[in-house]
């Protein structure tokens, strides 16, 4: 029993932290058909902002202060590498997406000097706390109810909002959008900033679970953040959400199977034999409404 | 910058003669500061073993800092270590060994972690240049490679001093393995570990995690739940940072057992003030050399960038000593050819025999070093440092 929830209770916040980087994914292509592989990237950079923010500053100052960081980097990063290229082909974008993406890694790798890094313990978040008898973090506790209020919040924006309408119009049509006099470039810049924004809070929920940092550590959780966000249905922010809750619990509940049976090793392989399985059967998604473009 | 043009002038000079084939022995010996023999350091920089291998490039730094020049046949020749990264990948590893190669070094150290020592190891083979491994613990790095030597025990010897520790010391009957799906390191010295431990009666628990993995919570609960009396994990420092701090917030009680590779200050730091029992099998323990600790820890201290290297304090590796000897085993190997030619020093290092920091080296006919003494050290944490706990000889 106690196993049972400690395995339940790894699964929904190893899915809780894949949904908050899922959603930086699916804005995005919701609104510019891109696929941000620099994205899980961000993710990293927030977690090295942590490290070093943390080190001389108060918690109350550095955690804002990085999401703050996080923000601009996703900003500078669309108005850098994606805006000079709107109007050309969409796999440039991509491939300026994959360029940015190692240009993080090996910025990262030349700072820190290759040595994994190591996250500070967060107030509250690092504390322990028992749940029916199994010790967990507050972070693991946190990371599905924080999901729900920013999802909650982000449909909110998305349905009630004029900047939220703006948003739909661009991800209907770009164009006409564009001749109704909607400002493009400031909709996907709000839209990069909302996806950076959640991926540093992910950040803090995800590092203060799993310490380690590495120049390479976005690319595993952005990966399975895109597939969850494939398999919820791209361009739909509860499909995010319920994709990355379903692949975190399934994995953990692989690994954590008898290893008589030998097939913890396979947890990896589950996440992206489901990304073909869906693509082949249901290319949209549990909830995508449109087919996807090919990428 | 002038001593710079006067290095790359010392380097074209160098070329030159060699160009000029063998006969440019004697022309050399004129000036004696222009002799340059030059030692390949092939470790990790980057990826999860960085740490380690950095550490073990200390060790040769420093050593080379100490003795920057060796006497052959009455030449005076200066030693320079040039240092690639192998990035603790097996698929950057025969990149970087070519790279050596290309550099026209005489004789090559490292790496820390075996996976990438038998990854270069063919490129050093195919240029007939002797690689002396200096930490890399699995049988596989020499066996089938002549031109692969080591300095380090073996992890067969390290994975039953393992086993035996867990059995007497724990009365362990149920162990859980955990390692990196692929490596051969981790998973070479689970297989020793648990066809020792068997033998003694126990019962082994494997398992593996995908490379890249963050999530050990899962792992660790089933190795609770299993009833695991002791968990080795005999893993890279990257990894094993994360599995003893994910343990400590889970309360796991069971002992962690180590390999080598967990013996740094990194995993120190993950179970400093925890309630964590970690014990590890090493080469070297702190004090086991004094005028060799004062002089490492002289030079940490003093130099910002061997402090960054070592992790940001002064507590010395066993990987370190290591390293240190590995460079006087070289200085050695060429005092015995009496050259610095790269086939003499083939030739000569199975003859090589050296008293260093770590205890006597001297290699057998597979290259590998004769040792029979691995130190177990236990992470003292509520100190921050490690304890030798005990001296095991072969069994």
């Amino acid at each position: 029993m106690e196993y049972a929830v400690s395995i339940l209770l790894s699964g929904i916040s190893l899915g809780g932290q894949f949904a908050l980087i899922a959603i930086g994914y699916t804005m995005v292509y919701g609104i510019l058909r891109l696929i941000n592989f620099a994205h899980g990237d961000v993710f990293m950079v927030a977690g090295l902002m942590g490290i070093y923010l943390s080190a001389s500053l108060p918690f109350y100052i550095s955690l804002p202060l990085v999401i703050v960081v996080t923000v601009l980097l996703g900003f500078v990063i669309e108005r850098v590498a994606y805006a000079p290229l709107r109007s050309a082909p969409r796999m440039s974008v991509m491939i300026s997406a994959i360029g940015v993406s190692y240009l993080l890694q090996n910025v990262a790798t030349y700072v820190t000097g290759g040595q994994p890094m190591t996250y500070p313990e967060l107030p509250l978040l690092y504390d322990t706390v028992k749940v029916a008898g199994t010790p967990t973090k507050w972070a693991v506790l946190l990371t599905p109810v924080l999901v729900v209020i920013l999802v909650l919040a982000l449909t909110t924006l998305i349905n009630r909002t004029k900047i939220g309408m703006a948003m739909r119009a661009v991800s209907k049509d770009f164009e006409i959008s564009r001749l109704m006099g909607i400002k493009i470039n400031s909709v996907i810049s709000v839209t990069f900033i909302i996806g950076s924004a959640l991926a540093a809070i992910g950040s803090m929920l995800f590092f203060t679970n799993y310490q380690g940092i590495y120049p390479t550590v976005g690319a595993m959780p952005g990966l399975k953040a895109f597939v969850a966000a494939v398999f919820g249905g791209i361009g739909s922010i509860p499909g995010a959400v319920i994709g990355a809750l379903i692949i975190g619990i399934a994995e953990t509940i692989i690994k954590g199977l008898p290893s008589a049976w030998d097939v913890s090793v396979f947890s990896d392989a589950f996440t992206f034999a489901l990304l073909i399985v869906v693509l082949v059967f249901k290319p949209t998604g549990l909830f995508g409404e449109k087919a996807t473009d090919k990428v | 910058m002038k001593k710079s043009i006067a290095w790359i002038l010392a380097l074209v000079l160098v070329l030159g003669l060699t160009a000029c084939g063998g006969g440019g022995s004697s022309s050399s010996a004129a000036g004696s500061s222009d002799n340059v023999v030059r030692i390949g350091v092939f470790e990790p920089s980057t990826g999860d073993s960085a740490s380690g291998g950095k550490k073990e490039t200390l060790g040769m730094q420093y050593a080379n800092q100490e003795t920057s020049t060796v006497n052959i046949g009455g030449t005076e020749y200066k030693v320079e270590l040039v240092i690639v990264d192998n990035g603790s990948s097996t698929d950057k590893a025969p990149s970087a060994a070519a790279e050596l190669v290309s550099k026209d070094v005489s004789i090559v150290l490292g790496s820390y972690g075996s996976g990438v020592s038998i990854a270069g190891g063919p490129k050093f083979e195919e240029a007939g240049i002797p690689a002396v491994g200096v930490t890399c613990t699995n049988p596989q790095v020499t066996a089938g490679n002549d031109y692969y030597f080591r300095i380090c025990f073996l992890d067969p010897f390290q994975g039953t001093v393992l086993a035996n520790f867990a059995a007497d010391k724990f009365s362990a009957t149920t162990a859980y393995c955990l390692g990196e799906n692929g490596n051969e390191y981790d998973q070479g010295l689970i297989a020793f570990f648990k066809q020792a431990f068997e033998a003694k009666g126990g019962k082994v628990i494997t398992d593996s995690y995908p490379t890249n993995n963050n999530d050990f919570t899962s792992y660790l609960n089933k190795a609770k739940s299993e009833g695991a009396d002791v968990i080795f994990t005999p893993v890279s420092i990257a990894y094993a940072t994360q599995i003893l701090t994910q343990a400590s917030s889970l309360g796991i009680t069971a002992p962690f057992l180590g390999s080598d590779t967990l013996d740094d200050n990194m995993v120190l730091d993950a179970v400093k003030g925890t309630d964590i029992q970690l014990f590890v099998s090493t080469f070297y323990q702190e004090g086991g050399n004094s005028a060799f600790d004062e002089g490492i820890k002289n030079y940490i201290n003093t130099n910002d960038a061997a402090k960054s290297a070592n992790g940001g304090n002064d507590t010395i590796s066993a990987v370190t000593a290591m390293g240190y000897d590995a460079y006087y085993v070289a200085l050695e190997a060429m005092k015995k050819a009496g050259s610095v030619d790269k086939a003499d020093l083939m030739a000569a290092l199975p003859g090589v025999s050296y008293k260093g920091v770590s205890g006597d080296i001297a290699f057998d006919s597979t290259g590998d070093a004769i040792r029979d003494t691995a130190f177990i050290k236990t992470a003292d944490t509520a100190s921050g440092a490690w304890t030798l706990e005990t001296v095991q000889k072969g069994a």
